[in-house]
């Protein structure tokens, strides 16, 4: 049984300020480290948890009941869990849903993701909405606030850290999997390489359905060897943490930029945007959940959109000819989008791909194939 | 896009009275939606007959029409104020349904005035289900195998088609009637026989049944600009084959994964476009086979309704008042969210805690009803309430139920396994608690799942709850407080009172923590103050050093008590408001304006049981909480919290008790030598006899401390009476059966009257059309009194006066009068405000709610501006509308028990038009040619029957009546044709009345147990909607509305005219 009836043991969620919660342990025994961050999805658990760009951070859901369809085959992101740490009010054992087959408790044991329930999780959310993001430790081994503190103190920090190194695929492989529901296919027309910096499945399954023959290469695949597959566009992904670090992936980008048709998401516009000369920073909380609204400025059009980044471009620090932004966040007016239509590449922070979230944004792929069908026209 | 600049003024048709299905969530949503429309300085033009509620009052609209909702006044109201466009969608289907006939009739074209928020087009293609379903199969979604059918054979050729069970829905007819599920061939052509018969127009709808199902409900809006955006999404915690409107929903959904959500996100974006919705809120409905995933469409209202008045509470996201702002041009991103000001509506809400509704039933009042619930609509109000888990949220929601039951518990214990399953199978407003039941007999998810097809999440989260409760014990108590207990119910496990429960909390810290409602889950900061309890850590109510005042609401709508009360506590909100002081609202109805965010300074969305308002007394520390607005509700919790030293302000709890305690105001009429109806009070049958013998029969029995007349009876000899009292099962020393001496042909007065403690001044007198004997809540009442001679209502006038001084009543009190020939006899006296208060208030054009509140905080009438009694020149009537429609086969004679769901009023200068108004707006059909069927009993064949024969034969009509009355009519000079009996063989009275040959019945009771014929006329002529009228005042006034109608005299005119200049605000 979820929740407080079930006879668990006791963990802790310390955050770097001294604020603790209380709880009981879930999933996993043991002490996780990393930012906490709060996502604010009713559903979509399975892919939150299942998202790389998540990796070095302890995930709370906003949402108080979680895991009452169980986890589902064929929902992942990803091969597995990718967070270190899960936090929620109460975690459901009881799962019902005619595709799952197992609960969400076995899973975070079995994917060794150490967690919390039975906290107030609004009190968490409002805290870091109020004082931003925090470093924090979970952990259901050492119950002592002390101990866990200076071991904190130790643990390393998400800014300047590449954590994509944790997360991308140590060698290509092809993709052919379409998206769900997705009967008929279009065919193949097009040829994408997509550079992974912790991808999330249902990009490269979007793809797929809009008709790419997709090859998934490692973040640290040189232009050189891109350009050599002979692609028609190229996708950035998305992945975790800070893009500054990513040195590797600004180069390339740089080096691909004008030649090939390039898509950028969420890591992916923050690197296209560092390859450009600009910089970037981090935001107060964050952005992660499924309801923010974002304006493309062109056609005025809103999407409900899924967002889950750290970080943003400084639109400001852009001085490169002919880019300049899409789309803008309604909430805080971030920076959404950018595009470049002579250098033909375009991004957004967002995630077109949803999964979890509304399905607003997914035209965004065919955009992306109307750019490389008329680059290949031409 | 900015506001539309070609629209100046916009007419919006509310619902009219609050029946079954449609209550009072319109009036929340078309209040909202007036005050959003006269923000933009729009000139707002409205109609509604219903009196009782917000959007009627006059300040909401600048022109207010409380008139009929029929196709030739809203013409009248167009012709007079030719608005530049209606806005359809916020008055529910009532609204809806006559801008249709007006669009299609051509009165829209004819004076320019344009659609808005929904076309004609739209509005059809979602409404006609055939249309609706070819055009969700032209967009790829899937719907319900059906089709249509005309004949038996036909209806079975169908049926071989598709296969069983199926449903069968008659098209055309009111709320369904005549519908439901067939589960084998075995029933299929009784039911579809009965289906077409029902059918005006001998049409069915054979749709494959897909009872068991999960059922889902989606909020959408759309602007003009196409932006679309999803509020709420809603799961029924009861499968298909409960309407959900009788289910108990939940949101958000809980048992969909992300994918199958957006699955239903993406069907309901491209439903929305499809039908061509241009702007606004919609509720579309969807069915998910659990063991597949196959999801289907099952409707969609191109409006706001139910739902979207719990999703704009369950989230805060204010459906209607948005949709109003669209439907003028704005776009979704151009308007800013009210709870957080800095960002757009153009978002979908999150929500960070779980709200369950249950609904609220009245079969208790119907006891010849068939209790099952099906596809159609019965219950009649409903509760919400909101926690941090499923299990929390259920047993607040119970709690606030007012059942008396103190969270989830047990039915009956005695019964045998395979009943409770067979109970299980058929599903009734206990089956909540029959599955705890269940669960206590350790009974698994999965068994008790076959049984009901809840899904085995739901069903889980009780096992837990009822798992847990075996184990309570003082150890626990912050896990049984996180689970919903309330401190009742641990008590009961501990075997303490309630109050040590409460203390051994206090005494561990074991205190509830407020949380906001805010659309985002605490991602922005939120500026509205709109809260719920729960036993998390972190309190987030921010009680300010202001004056400040607590209203308690009147909690689920239920007949007797419902949305007058809620006008009551809204206005007191206003009032205290206007005079500086912070208002604190506390109820646990979603569909009153009472709980909309912006009435008061801060809103407790939580059950209203002593537990749970002391602890926000506790929290927020107000100088007063005023108990006497909100009904029987919190009038009932008044002594209670004043022993907890909770301040009550207004007419002191003694007083209250003095008044509602048998003995104690048996003693103050005595002492202030007025005269009540001799009277005592029985446990045992001998009594009961001895009494009644005294006092002499008629008597009038009923049970101690119950409410809107329940269960109370007129007794004619000792064998009913002896029937009764052993019926009288609980009866007890504490709770006796209570004895009157019933006064036949009384007229019944009710009187409205404010008093500030030192003076008083009387609100209303309404002398009752029906005679006492009929509930004051189901009459119909003429202001100011048209019968009665002066001297009587000075007498009246004394009475009420001394009462209210003797009572020293601060704010309102209702007296309720029976007048027999010279003596005036008191029936009751309620220290509070009553159902009537709001008519009085508008047919006198004085706010007394708020002039109430504001004597309840020490200003005297003097201050308040109100010294002297206002009797206006125009006539106001009151009629009362009621469900009989629903439960076919219900007798629908009037008696001491209300029955009404909602009332109209009607306002004109002579009582005739008046008449006739209340009785259209009571949507009755008020027939002008045609023949009257006369049948009455011998002692309704008097002058007064001779003579509403005369005027209605002058009219035009001709008479037939049984042979009884036909004898007396004609020795009276009335030339009446006989009619069969029912039982006197074909072709008879019932094969008139459904071949369309009679117009207008006037039939009253042959004795206390009618016949059976007399039950089925009325009955058959309900189903046909011909007007039925009961009794003899009731006949002599629908004369005379006829004849004003015939005259052709009605004309509209709005309330702000009645009252030019004398309007206090
Ligand atoms: N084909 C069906 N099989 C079983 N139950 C149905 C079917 N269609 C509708 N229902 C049930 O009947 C209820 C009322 O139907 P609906 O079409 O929503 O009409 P209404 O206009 O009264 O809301 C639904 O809430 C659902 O539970
Ligand atoms: N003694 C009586 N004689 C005649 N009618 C009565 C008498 N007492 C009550 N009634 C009728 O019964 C109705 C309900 O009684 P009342 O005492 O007002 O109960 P409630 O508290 O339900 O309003 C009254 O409106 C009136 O029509
Ligand atoms: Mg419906
Ligand atoms: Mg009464």
């Amino acid at each position: 049984m979820g929740g407080p009836l079930r006879d668990v043991g006791k963990a802790v969620l310390l955050l770097e300020d001294g604020t603790v919660f209380h709880g009981q342990s879930l999933g996993a025994e043991g002490e996780a480290f990393g930012e906490v961050v709060f996502n604010t999805s009713i559903t979509g658990y399975q892919e939150v948890l299942t998202d790389p760009s998540y990796r070095g951070q302890i995930v709370t859901m906003t949402y108080p009941l979680i895991g009452n369809y169980g986890m589902v085959p064929g929902d992942s992101e990803s091969r597995g869990a990718w967070l270190t740490g899960f936090a929620v009010r109460e975690a459901s054992a009881l799962r019902s849903n005619w595709r799952s087959t197992t609960d969400l408790p076995a899973w975070l044991r079995e994917q060794k993701v150490v967690g919390i329930q039975g906290i107030d999780t609004r009190a968490l959310t409002r805290h870091l909405r109020i004082n931003g993001s925090k470093h924090g430790v979970v952990s259901s081994a050492d119950l002592d606030v002390g101990s866990l503190a200076r071991r904190l103190e130790q643990a390393p920090r998400i800014v300047g850290r590449d954590l994509v190194g944790e997360v991308s695929c140590t060698a290509p492989y092809e993709w052919t999997e379409p998206a769900f529901g997705d009967a008929a296919l279009p065919e193949a027309r097009y040829r994408v390489v997509v550079i992974d910096c912790g991808v999330k499945y249902n990009i490269l399954r979007r793809l797929v359905s809009s008709g790419c023959q997709v090859t998934v290469v490692p973040a640290t695949t040189q232009a050189s060897e891109i350009l050599s597959l002979r692609p028609d566009g190229v996708v950035l992904s998305n992945g975790p943490g800070d893009p500054e670090p990513l040195s590797y992936a600004i180069k390339t980008t740089r080096s691909l930029i004008g030649k090939r048709p390039i898509f950028g998401i969420c890591l992916g516009q923050q690197i296209l945007g560092l390859a450009l000369g600009g910089r970037t920073y981090k935001l107060k909380f964050g952005h992660h959940g499924g309801n923010h609204p974002v304006k493309d400025i062109a056609t005025g059009r809103i999407a409900i959109t899924t967002q889950n980044h750290g970080f943003n471009v400084d639109m400001d620090s852009i001085a490169h000819p002919g880019t300049r932004a899409t789309h803008v966040n309604l909430y805080d007016g971030t920076t959404e989008g950018l595009e470049n239509r002579d250098m033909e590449f375009f991004s957004v922070q967002y995630h077109p791909e949803a999964s979890p979230g509304p399905h607003d944004a997914s035209y965004l792929f065919s955009r992306f194939t109307d750019m490389m069908g008329a680059r290949k026209g031409a | 896009m900015p506001r539309r600049t070609d629209i100046h003024s916009v007419l919006i048709i509310g619902t009219g009275p609050i029946v079954i299905g449609q209550a009072c969530e319109f009036d929340y949503s078309g209040t909202q939606a007036c005050k959003a429309l006269r923000e933009e300085g729009l000139r707002v033009v409205l109609a509604n007959s219903n009196p009782a509620t917000i959007m009627t009052d006059p300040e909401m609209a600048d022109a207010t029409y409380i008139e009929p909702i029929t196709v030739p006044v809203l013409s009248k109201i167009i012709e007079a104020e030719k608005p530049d466009a209606l806005l359809p969608t916020l008055g529910g289907q009532t609204g809806l349904n006559i801008a249709m006939q007006l669009a299609e009739n051509g009165t829209l074209e004819r004076h320019g005035v344009l659609m808005i928020g929904a076309d004609r087009e739209a509005i059809r293609k979602a409404e006609d289900r055939k249309l609706f379903k070819l055009s969700m199969e032209a967009i790829g979604l899937e719907v319900p195998r059906s089709g249509l059918a005309h004949s038996l054979e036909e209806a079975r050729e169908t049926a071989r088609r598709i296969g069983f069970p199926l449903v069968i829905r008659p098209s055309f007819t009111l709320g369904g009637t005549g519908g439901g599920i067939v589960p084998s061939v075995d029933r299929f052509d009784e039911m579809a026989s009965r289906g077409l018969s029902a059918s005006m127009i001998s049409e069915i709808l054979v749709e494959e049944s897909i009872a068991g199902w999960k059922e889902f409900e989606l909020e959408v809006m759309r602007d003009t600009a196409d932006n679309v955006v999803v509020v709420c999404s809603i799961e029924n915690f009861d499968p298909m084959g409960i309407h959900t409107g009788d289910s108990i929903t939940v949101a958000p959904a809980q048992t969909l994964t992300d994918r199958e959500y957006q699955r239903m996100r993406d069907a309901a974006i491209a439903c929305i476009r499809e039908i061509g919705v241009e702007t606004g809120g919609s509720n579309i409905q969807f069915a998910m086979h659990p063991g597949t995933g196959r999801m289907v469409v099952i409707e969609m209202n191109p409006r706001v309704s139910r739902s979207s008045a719990l999703a704009s509470k369950a989230t805060g996201f204010p459906i209607a008042r948005i949709a109003a702002k669209l439907a003028v041009g704005y776009t979704l991103d151009e308007i800013p969210n009210d709870i957080t000001k800095d960002t757009p509506a153009s978002f979908e809400p999150t929500i960070d805690y779980c709200v369950v509704k249950i609904p609220r039933f009245a079969f208790e009042k119907f006891p010849s009803a068939d209790p099952t619930l099906t596809i159609q609509m019965k219950s009649v109000g409903e509760v919400m309430a909101i926690g941090r888990t499923f299990k929390e949220a259920l047993q607040k929601g119970i709690r606030g139920l007012e059942i008396r039951r103190p969270g989830l518990s047990g039915s009956d214990g005695g019964v045998a396994d395979q009943r409770l399953e067979e109970l299980l199978n058929r599903p009734t407003a206990d089956r909540l608690f029959q599955i705890y039941e269940a669960f206590q007999r350790g009974w698994s998810v999965d068994r008790v799942h076959r049984a009901t097809s809840i899904d085995p999440w739901f069903l889980g989260n009780i096992s837990e709850i009822v798992d847990f409760e075996a184990t309570i014990c003082e150890g626990n108590v912050r896990q049984a407080k996180q689970l919903g207990f309330s401190d009742q119910q641990i008590a009961a496990r501990l075997g303490t009172p309630e109050s040590a429960v409460r203390r051994l909390r206090e005494a561990g810290g074991i205190l509830p923590a407020y949380k906001l409602v805010d659309t985002c889950a605490a991602e922005f900061e939120a500026r509205t103050p709109y809260y719920y309890s729960t036993y998390d850590a972190e309190d987030e109510a921010r009680p300010s050093l202001r004056k400040k005042i607590m209203i308690l609401g009147g909690g689920p709508n239920r007949i007797g008590q419902g949305i007058e009360f809620d006008y009551c506590c809204v206005h007191a909100a206003f009032a205290l408001r206007e005079i500086g002081y912070e208002t604190i609202m506390v109820n646990s109805n979603p569909e009153t304006v009472s709980t909309d965010y912006d009435i008061s300074d801060k809103l407790y969305f939580e059950p209203l049981t002593r537990e749970d308002v002391l602890n926000i007394v506790e929290r927020e520390k107000p100088e007063g909480v005023i108990v006497q607005l909100g009904g029987q509700t919190p009038l009932t919790l008044a002594v209670g919290l004043e022993e907890a030293g909770v301040p009550i302000i207004g007419t002191s709890p003694d007083s209250i008790d003095r008044a509602e305690d048998r003995k104690r105001f048996a003693e103050l009429v005595r002492t202030l030598g007025l005269r009540q109806p001799e009277n005592g009070s029985a446990v045992e049958v001998k009594d009961a006899l001895d009494i009644a013998h005294a006092i002499a029969y008629p008597v009038l029995v009923r049970p101690s401390y119950v409410l809107g007349g329940r269960a109370m009876e007129i007794v004619y000899d000792d064998s009913s009476l002896e029937h009764y009292m052993r019926r009288a099962v609980w009866a007890s020393p504490e709770r006796p059966v209570l004895i009157d001496r019933f006064i036949e042909d009384a007229i019944e007065v009710d009187v409205d009257m404010l008093s500030d403690g030192r003076t008083c001044v009387i609100g209303g007198i309404m002398e009752h059309i029906e005679e006492a004997g009929v509930h004051s809540g189901d009459a119909a009442m003429v202001l100011p009194p048209h019968t009665l001679p002066h001297w009587m209502i000075e007498e009246i006038r004394r009475y009420t006066r001394l009462l209210a001084m003797e009572l020293h009543v601060v704010g309102l009190m209702n007296v309720q009068y029976a007048v027999k020939g010279k003596e005036l006899y008191i029936i009751e006296v309620n220290p509070r405000a009553s159902r009537t208060v709001p008519f009085v208030s508008k047919a006198i054009g004085v706010p007394l709610a708020k002039l109430a509140a504001k004597l309840m905080v020490g200003m005297t009438l003097a201050e308040v501006g109100f010294s002297q009694e206002v009797t206006p020149r125009h006539i106001s009537v009151k009629e009362s509308v009621l469900p009989f429609a629903r439960f076919p086969g219900v007798d629908i004679i009037l008696g001491p028990e209300m029955k009404s769901t909602g009332e109209v009023m009607g306002i004109d200068m002579d009582f005739g038009s008046a008449y006739c108004k209340s009785q259209l707006g009571a949507l009755q059909n008020v027939p002008v040619s045609g023949t009257v069927f006369i049948s009455v009993k011998d002692k309704d064949k008097t002058q007064q029957i001779v003579s509403v024969a005369h005027q209605l034969m002058h009219l035009g009509f001709s008479v037939a009546s049984t042979s009884g009355t036909a004898r007396f009519l004609r020795a009276n000079g009335i030339e009446a044709e006989v009619v069969r009996r029912a039982s006197e063989g074909a072709p008879n009275l019932l094969d008139l009345i459904n071949a369309g040959r009679i117009q207008l019945i006037i039939n009253s009771p042959s004795g206390k147990i009618p016949r059976q014929d007399e039950v089925s006329i009325r009955s058959i002529a309900n189903a046909r909607g011909v007007p039925v009228v009961t009794t003899m005042p009731g006949a002599d006034a629908y004369a005379q509305g006829i004849r004003a109608f015939i005259r052709g005299e009605l004309g509209v005119k709005p309330i702000q005219r009645y009252h030019v200049g004398s309007l206090l605000r």
